[in-house]
């Protein structure tokens, strides 16, 4: 196993440490605002708890694509120079931001807060990676199956949104303040769509690789829903600025396509008799428990968006905590566990925590128990606030927020238990990995 | 999970499909990015706009702050400030220039201060943040004055 490939996988897995412990601060941060402003600040903290998650999220879904490429599209990506550079110039480029976040040196957008001119070697890095997939690509003549579609859509749509997220660099795009607005969303909600296809790839790779079945990634109905996926990334990222007095058309195709993803909601309530029955079957697979857990997830985020995507309902979510319930929800509940489930299954995970796998159930339960209490915490608390701000119109922000607080207080104490379960897990993660010495399961 | 049929896709239809999909896209960001914004009155070019912009940024304002319901919960949504009869232009001053018990005072000099103020004022130009009741529309959808 190459040096970088264990750095990389180190890397991710401190991102991960590092989005949990300052997403704890950043709680307490907000309800105590008057303990931290001095050292620590909220304004700090926060760009830094969702910078290291985003990172993660990404860092770990490429990683998954590099290590995994052998043996779907027959090219070594582990010992590529395209691939190298990637991960070198990927990993010196978020230190560098975490160093200007240190210093309280911001200049970016939402979820992107570092200097502007950072955006350049990350580009050039994804870029990298994007040159050494698509050789593989190329180079491979076999019928592809959809896990393949998906990883290049990902990594194509995060390249393409990286450059849109950016744009407001162009001085056009900054005169006026509705195209920039509607640009910056449209670019980041396209954007989690092709982190999505990369990560749901993965999660259909492994569902192949346990079951065996290579006619599940090959199927009609799989690339129907690929498609909508698909859709839905490209024109389904209007409800973030259904407020907005921008031209009504682009509320109005928003609104159409996501009512697509009903036939995704119903799809998922047909299946859960046969999963129920692979889950007894499998039931004792660390990756199959996380990609249970992910689906509960997908249930339960996927009945929040399809509400927040009728602009009457979005009326009352906009701006309030249940914005903050469906990202938390879908980037722990849904991403997190693909991803801990892939990598479990990349690092054999099942054989090598065999002492520790009490310990691993229940920090599992933890945090699955703990999410949720975060995640309707936090559903609760957007409730009050959209009660209080639109029915009530109250005006007076700290008064309408302070029964808000008290409910935040519970969301706080969520992550705690989502920190110390996660925590635990990434620890057993990384022994497992000390005593392989590194990625070793079907990656060879 | 994904046991559904096992008849399978050829791949030509497959490039198909995709390749309409992604002209559609393409078609459809070069509208968006023309014609997105209706309102040609209050494109502005005014330099202390977007430095004050720029210091938004860079101070990271909107960590805590939101503009049409975009940004972070910790403060209040500040696209029409600018136009609240009971705070007004010293209020603003006020509350940036040495921020409160929960706002962090970010030791800006007076021309910073003021330049964030006209960019908060060039923003409650383009519109209002909450969608009034009657916007509703029976379908479900909004249909926003201009």
């Amino acid at each position: 196993m190459p040096l970088h490939i264990r750095i990389y996988t180190k890397f991710v897995f401190l991102l991960l440490l590092a989005a949990l412990v300052l997403g704890l601060l950043s709680s307490w941060a907000y309800l105590y605002p008057e303990l931290f402003n001095k050292h620590l600040p909220f304004y700090q903290l926060r760009p830094m708890h969702t910078s290291a998650a985003l990172f993660f999220i990404i860092s770990a879904a490429s990683l998954c694509i590099i290590i995994f490429h052998k043996i779907t599209l027959g090219r070594d990506a582990t010992n590529s120079i395209y691939e190298k550079t990637f991960i070198i110039g990927w990993i010196a480029t978020i230190l560098v931001i975490f160093t200007y976040y240190g210093f309280k040196q911001f200049g970016g957008r939402e979820y992107w807060e570092f200097p502007a001119w950072l955006a350049m070697p990350l580009l050039f890095s994804w870029a990298s990676l994007m040159i050494g997939y698509y050789k593989g690509w190329l180079k491979c003549t076999d019928k592809k199956p959809l896990y393949i579609w998906m990883w290049s859509t990902g990594i194509l749509f995060f390249f393409i949104t990286f450059i849109e997220q950016n744009l407001w660099q162009i001085s056009w795009f900054r005169q006026s303040f509705l195209r920039e607005l509607t640009v910056q969303w449209k670019a980041n909600g396209s954007m989690v769509g092709a982190w999505n296809q990369m990560i749901y790839g993965s999660s259909l790779f492994l569902m192949v690789m346990i079951s065996g079945d290579k006619t599940i990634a090959l199927n009609k109905k799989a690339f129907f829903f690929y498609f909508l996926g698909l859709t839905n990334l490209m024109f389904n990222w209007g409800h973030h600025i259904y407020n907005l007095p921008a031209h009504g058309a682009i509320r109005h195709i928003s609104y159409i396509i996501s009512m697509t993803e009903w036939l995704i909601f119903i799809s998922i309530i047909q299946g859960f008799k046969s999963k129920l029955a692979e889950a007894r079957k499998l039931r004792h697979l660390v990756p199959y428990k996380f990609l249970v857990a992910s689906e509960f997830w997908v249930f339960a985020n996927l009945t929040l968006a399809l509400f927040m995507s009728i602009p009457a309902v979005n009326r009352y979510t906009h701006g309030t905590h249940i914005t903050v319930a469906h990202a938390m929800g879908t980037t722990i509940g849904i991403n997190t566990m693909i991803l801990l489930g892939i990598l479990g299954y990349a690092l054999d995970i099942d054989s090598k925590i065999q002492a520790g796998k009490r310990l691993f159930t229940r920090a599992y339960l933890l945090v699955q128990t703990s999410l949720l209490v975060f995640w309707l915490s936090l559903i609760g608390a957007g409730i009050l606030k959209g009660y209080r701000s639109v029915s009530l119109g109250m005006t007076e922000f700290q008064i309408m927020m302070e029964p808000v607080n008290n409910v935040l207080k519970l969301f706080a104490i969520g992550g705690i238990g989502i920190a110390i379960g996660m925590s635990i897990i990434v620890v057993q993660y990384w022994q497992a990995m000390a005593k392989s010495k590194g990625i070793v399961k079907d990656t060879q | 999970m994904y046991i559904f049929t096992t008849t399978l896709v050829s791949t030509g239809m497959l490039r198909l499909v995709w390749g309409i999909l992604f002209v559609s896209f393409c078609l459809y960001t070069g509208w968006v990015y023309l014609y997105c914004d209706e309102k040609k009155d209050v494109a502005q070019n005014d330099p202390a706009v977007t430095e004050g912009w720029h210091l938004w940024q860079q101070k990271n304002c909107q960590s805590c702050h939101q503009l049409y319901g975009l940004g972070g919960y910790m403060g209040p949504d500040l696209t029409n400030i600018s136009r609240d009869s009971s705070k007004g232009e010293q209020y603003m001053y006020t509350f940036i220039k040495y921020g409160s018990g929960r706002m962090p005072a970010f030791q800006m000099n007076d021309d910073e201060v003021y330049k964030i103020i006209s960019f908060l004022q060039w923003v409650d130009k383009s519109g209002k943040s909450q969608v009034p009741e009657e916007a509703v529309h029976w379908t479900g959808t909004y249909f926003i004055d201009k």
